[in-house]
């Protein structure tokens, strides 16, 4: 249930209303951020990642909680693969 | 007769004669009634762009028919193909194209990927009353536009005008004949277990425009359609390669198209996530919406099967054109198990890709 | 995408897969699997998506719980849509999972066939906008999901309050997760070994609701996030659990869950909603206090009050095993009708509609687990 996607606050769209610009991906949106605002005060978000669900900033992610996951999981390998076109 | 009678009569008939113009601003019923309204309406608009602006020598106004030499079609094949399509969009225009270029692009792919080479085209138009007369204008542009760029004549076609709410602005249906060249024998039954699929760029491109350009998602993005001919492409693939199946990548996406191709070659198809080719913006659309981009419309995407021992110079001939510029190995067959298609997830993992039931529908869970 | 490809790394998942296989190594010898459930649909979806259940060690089985708000939707609430949908001058918005729900005579994509004006949506405040636009209408959103989904849907009412919209309501069948929980963990014959917990619900509700899990039914429970690198670390916290001998609710997924939940949120649904006595669930009936209705102050945007509906309670097919597969007592292909008379293109039950549903997610994307697991 719940989808919910990360995406970064790009820039306030109506300060009263608590919205926000959100990009995912370079896909924008006008987003809610009445959830977030306790955590991120309307004129410091820009720039932060929240997770957005159903046009409602859910919750921020915290860079520093993320970068502990994924050390736990050890060291990510080279991901990027060399382009070979997929040929097998 | 007096000379004043007769001058009023030449005058009288010169006006007859004359290249009609269209009135008003919106299509209203007359013009599909069959008087001098509708008349006005293909002089202006329809004939007058295909053949006035466009220089179409195809298209006649006088006759019921379009009429064709059989030694020059025969001349360039051993077999005609024959394919027809209904094209209903909204929006009628959308970023990358509109419903003219899509209507002629579309029909033109489905012969291009049967390895005919595409020839003429007809046009139907059921316009619902209410139409602006410059959308349409602008659409039979693209139209003329579309089929110039493709080498394809567009030779004959009906207008009809109905009332409002029978339609949703405007439907086109356009009929193509092509000819098969002699020796080429492409066909959805003839993938082979160690034939390698390819496709000729970014996928989900069409599907995701049309969501945004409809407004209701409220998203922003610049996702252009990928509405193209891919006739000059095939044309260059037959040129060199054995290609055994190829089809359009259309409604139902990529994962529509390769169970059919599994079905009708009774094949095992699978496909590798990792190489699947996707713009990052519809990636992020489709993460958001919880779609797939397997699962969305394409309008200039082919997937083609050919032998493993020519799959590297399918992918450099496909990459050496503008329209396979990013394109990509996706896929291998084997024997077993036939008829499914499985998609290496790129994780570790492996599942089934199945067809969707209808259309792709956003979801929040 | 970022905070999504780095949790998607297959050699980052390989070394969890690493560690999970060392932990079962550990396991006290056992004859039945290890069963633990994800509690939520997206968990049953990315485990799907990505291929991970055969991955794992076959000693650890996957049960789908009833997280999808859509499937436990029983057949009754549906009609009750499709009743107010098919008034005149309603235009009824819906998120897209709801469209293809058998009500007990048809889904409401087959009404929009029939001429109602239903309209999918991303976000309630779409509905709110098309309210805004078509003031001469009745403009009804139709309220889906957990406490995730709750504080959008709650905080477009208090701006349809403020701005004082008089054609626009709220058709509440949001549900809260804990009791359910709690109603399956009181199940007698209840078979599982731990728990995945909701890693969105969890953002918005916090982790304290959860200790009884793990304090009064002593079941493990680790709240995890939804990529892949996320659900295999939560089931290798749990087996270090099951190994270590500890019984705790831990979080996975403190990139976005803090202990306490999100309080804006939490303020928002208290606003606005109240638990309703009962409410009735496909396939696992009627479970206390697992309903949200609109507040008295809120009743004017509550479409259970503006309209008439059947308010009737139907039961759910009989063929229909799903209450079974969703406490997890039945594997989806165990059911009767599974693939023959139940597919997604005609489902019956709840677990085949939505793509978050246990079978629809068999059926689509799992049919080669069974294929591999059934002895030939």
């Amino acid at each position: 249930m719940c989808l919910g996607t990360p995406g970064q606050i790009v820039a306030i769209h109506d300060a009263a209303k608590k919205l926000g610009v959100v990009e995912i991906a370079g896909v924008r949106r006008v987003t809610n951020l009445a959830c977030v605002v306790d955590e991120i005060p309307l004129d410091a978000c820009v720039g932060e990642w929240v997770l957005v669900h159903v046009g409602f900033a859910m919750s921020r992610i915290d860079p520093e909680e993320a970068r502990r996951t994924l050390s736990l999981l050890a060291e990510l390998g080279d991901s990027a693969p060399a382009d070979d076109g997929g040929l097998p | 007769m007096t000379a004043d009678k007769s001058s009023l009569f030449s005058r009288i008939e010169s006006y007859r004669r004359r290249a009609g113009r269209v009135r008003g601003s919106v299509i209203e019923t007359a013009h599909g009634g069959g008087g001098r309204a509708m008349r006005d309406l293909l002089d202006d608009v329809i004939v007058g762009v295909f053949v006035r602006e466009f220089g179409s020598r195809e298209l006649s106004d006088h006759e019921d028919q379009a009429r064709f030499e059989l030694t020059a079609l025969s001349a360039r094949g051993d077999r005609l193909a024959v394919t027809t399509d209904s094209y209903v969009v909204t929006p009628l225009e959308f970023p990358g194209g509109d419903i003219g270029s899509l209507a002629v692009n579309g029909t033109v792919n489905d012969l291009a990927v049967g390895g005919a080479r595409p020839l003429y085209l007809t046009c139907s138009l059921v316009i619902e009353e209410g139409l602006e007369i410059a959308v349409l204008r602008r659409i039979v542009r693209s139209m003329a536009r579309a089929a110039k760029h493709a080498g394809v004549a567009i030779v004959t076609g009906d207008t009809k005008v109905v009332a409002r709410g029978a339609a949703d602005r405007l439907f086109i249906n356009t009929t193509g004949i092509g000819v098969i060249p002699r020796g080429v024998e492409v066909a959805s039954n003839r993938v082979a277990p160690d034939d390698v699929l390819l496709v000729n760029g970014y996928l989900g491109d069409h599907g995701a425009a049309i969501l945004v350009a409809r407004g209701e998602l409220q998203l922003e993005t610049d996702i252009p359609s990928d509405c193209a001919a891919l006739s000059p492409l095939v044309e260059l693939l037959l040129s060199e390669l054995d290609v055994h199946a190829m089809r359009d990548v259309t409604r139902g996406g990529l994962a529509a198209v390769l169970n059919e191709l599994a079905l009708a070659s009774e094949v095992g198809i699978v496909v590798n996530a990792k190489a699947l080719p996707v713009r990052h913006e519809v990636a992020g659309f489709c993460e958001i919406l919880g779609l797939d981009p397997v699962h969305l419309a394409n309008e200039g995407k082919l997937v083609v099967a050919v032998p493993k021992a020519q799959a590297t110079r399918a992918l450099e001939l496909m990459r050496s054109h503008p329209l396979g510029q990013h394109a990509v190995a996706i896929a291998t067959c084997r024997r077993d198990p036939p008829g499914l298609v499985t998609l290496d997830t790129g994780f570790g993992g492996e599942r089934i890709l199945d067809m969707l039931v209808g259309e792709p529908l956003p979801r929040i869970c | 995408m970022k905070y999504i490809d780095e949790f998607r790394d297959p050699v980052a998942g390989r070394r969890v897969l690493k560690q999970i296989e060392g932990l079962v190594a550990r396991l006290k010898p056992r004859t039945a699997p290890l069963k633990i459930m994800e509690v939520c649909g997206g968990h049953t979806h990315s485990i799907f998506k990505f291929g991970l259940e055969v991955m794992l060690p076959d000693v650890i089985e996957l049960v789908h719980g009833p997280g999808c708000p859509v499937c436990v939707l029983p057949v009754g609430r549906i009609d009750d849509a499709i009743a107010i949908a098919e008034q005149p001058n309603v235009i009824f918005t819906t998120f897209g999972d709801a469209m293809r729900v058998p009500g007990s005579a048809k889904s409401l994509l087959a009404t929009r066939a029939g001429g109602a004006d239903i309209r999918t949506v991303y976000s309630p405040t779409d509905a709110l906008a098309l309210a805004r636009a078509n003031p001469g209408r009745e403009v009804v959103f139709f309220g889906l999901g957990f406490e995730t989904t709750v504080p959008a849907t709650a905080l477009t009412i208090l701006e349809a309050d403020a701005d004082n919209i008089d054609n626009f309501s709220v058709f509440s069948n949001h549900i809260t997760i804990i009791p359910t929980i709690n109603a399956l963990l009181e199940t007698p014959d209840l078979t599982l070994d731990g728990f995945i917990g909701p890693g969105h619900v969890t953002m918005v509700i916090g982790l304290e609701p959860y200790r009884f899990v793990a304090e009064r039914f002593a079941k493990p429970m680790v709240i995890s996030g939804f990529e892949p690198l996320d659900i295999l670390q939560a089931i290798q916290m749990l087996l270090a659990q099951f190994v270590e001998g500890r019984c705790e609710v831990e979080n996975q997924y403190r990139r976005l869950v803090r202990d306490d939940g999100n309080q804006a949120a939490l303020r928002a649904i208290a606003e606005v909603f109240e638990l309703r006595p009962f409410f009735e669930w496909r396939g696992l009936g009627s479970i206390d206090h697992s309903g949200l209705t609109l507040r008295e102050r809120f009743a004017r945007f509550d479409a259970e009050r503006r309209f008439t509906t059947p308010k009737l309670t139907v039961a759910d097919p009989k063929a229909c095993q799903c209450g079974a597969v969703l406490k997890g007592a039945l594997k989806p292909w165990e059911c009767k009708v599974f693939g023959t008379a139940c597919t997604p293109q005609t489902p019956i039950g709840a677990c085949m509609v939505s793509s978050e549903g246990a079978c629809a997610a068999y059926y689509n994307y799992g049919r080669l687990t069974t294929l591999r697991r059934a002895p030939s």
